[in-house]
């Protein structure tokens, strides 16, 4: 039973089209609306994105109230970064390639409050659409001044800012012509363990976004535009970088008054 | 006031020149006098490794106390921050070098929480890797006493010769047991 499922599902048979990946992805999204039940996280079963069908849950998640170390987060701070880890276009000799922008943003827990002097990460494709990884084999150039890493700490309002390069769309092997939308991968830490996130931001008026299986697989249309950043010409520098605007919740706490260490926040 | 979380995404296949840093796995010098060793395999549904997974660990100290220091991306040998990362290698195994986590309360089952990351998994997982120092605690834990009893084992590493192995299985027989906190 075990074998036959796996080998049905790696098997060499040819790759979906992507209307066919597009009728997957619209029969899932009726089946939402019919239900009526609002979901606000991407499903972790969703066939349009192959990748995850041997390697999603299949029991329903088990409800745990946290307790003792989940109820705290890993500490960062300034003992934990160098100094130009937040502009990723200067880690190199020279200047990278691409449209240079800013993100920024604040970081919020479940009750609005900001999540200070806390750890974000990023990573992303150059310009071309070409991570540094090895594994990534897209024939597009790499950027020797590019690497496209970048790490911050939130600042006393939960706002962080990053200054990059816009990235560009990459194709990946889900189905034959599949493209990614252009994205930056986020890592998100808040004040308990259980807040843990990773997502990836994308920006405004991609027609690649209606076309990706895993923008997709938050199958509610108003969470799902969540991920698109704003364009906020307030955060554009004049004769210097185009800005974007991004904010992010996490997920509610849980420490009471008596464990809260600074209870006037 | 409420507010809706923001959506997850998988971390994807290209995280590994991203997260991965010098250190990253070593809440404790390799040799240091109470290091133990916490290692294990991701799989998938097919029982074949995931070589692109990425699992991190948090943890009380020896002595039950939760660690609220900087330092985990820079470590200096000494200080003991309880936070830890480790990419899988390409055979999907993964390894920390840590302490053991001292019971947080009287009584209280010492565990490490953790969470998995994967290409091809939509959002993040949580899960508990109890360590079996005393029966008696584990007994009465009531988060194990809440799992039905057949897939317990699963939250619960086995001793070996270094320390501990925890094995994650995203799907199928044995499927580890994944948390949900409430506000979710």
């Amino acid at each position: 039973m075990q074998q036959a499922l796996s080998s049905q599902a790696l098997s060499s048979q040819a790759p979906s089209s992507q209307a066919e990946i597009d009728a997957e992805i619209a029969e899932i999204k009726n089946d939402y609306e019919r239900a009526g039940a609002e979901e606000n996280q991407p499903r972790l079963d969703y066939a349009p994105y192959r990748s995850s069908l041997l390697r999603h849950p299949t029991k329903d998640l088990h409800h745990a109230d946290p307790e003792s170390i989940e109820l705290f987060a890993p500490v960062f701070g300034h003992r934990d970064l160098g100094l130009p880890e937040s502009d990723l276009t200067i880690q190199h000799t020279g200047e990278p390639v691409g449209e240079r922008i800013a993100i920024t943003g604040r970081v919020l827990d479940g009750d609005g409050r900001p999540v200070r002097h806390q750890l974000v990460e990023i990573w992303q494709a150059n310009a071309a659409g070409r991570y540094i990884h090895k594994r990534d084999q897209h024939r597009a150039p790499i950027d020797p001044n590019f690497t496209g890493v970048g790490r911050t700490l939130t600042d006393g309002d939960g706002t962080y800012t990053f200054s990059t390069i816009k990235p560009g769309p990459y194709p990946w092997r889900n189905h034959y012509n599949a493209w990614r939308p252009a994205h930056v991968h986020f890592s998100l830490f808040g004040t308990e363990f259980t807040q843990r996130m990773i997502t990836q931001m994308y920006f405004p008026g991609d027609p690649l976004f209606a076309l990706d299986p895993i923008c997709q697989a938050i199958v509610d249309p108003k969470e799902r535009e969540r991920l698109v950043a704003t364009y906020d010409h307030d955060v554009t520098q004049h004769e210097w970088s185009t800005g974007y605007r991004w904010d992010i919740v996490l997920t509610g706490t849980h420490r009471t008054p008596m464990e809260e260490e600074d209870p006037g926040a | 006031m409420t507010l809706t979380p923001t959506p997850g995404q998988t971390i994807g296949p290209f995280y590994g020149y991203a997260l991965p840093y010098p250190g990253d796995s070593e809440l404790v010098p390799v040799g240091h006098r109470d290091a133990i060793r916490l290692h294990g395999t991701v799989y998938d549904r097919a029982g074949e490794p995931v070589p692109d997974a990425l699992i991190e660990i948090w943890q009380a100290d020896r002595d039950g106390r939760v660690p609220q220091v900087e330092g985990s991306l820079r470590r200096d040998g000494y200080t003991f921050t309880g936070f830890g990362r480790a990419a899988v290698d390409a055979r999907g195994h993964y390894s920390f070098t840590t302490v053991q986590p001292g019971p947080t309360g009287e009584g209280a089952a010492p565990f490490v929480a953790m969470t998995v990351f994967a290409r091809g998994l939509l959002n993040r997982l949580f899960t508990r890797v109890y360590l079996p120092v005393e029966r008696t605690s584990l007994a009465t834990d009531s988060l194990l006493q809440s799992v039905p009893e057949d897939r317990r084992a699963t939250l619960v590493a086995t001793p070996d010769r270094d320390g501990y192995s925890f094995d994650v299985r995203l799907q199928g027989d044995g499927e580890t047991v994944f948390l949900q906190f409430p506000g979710a």
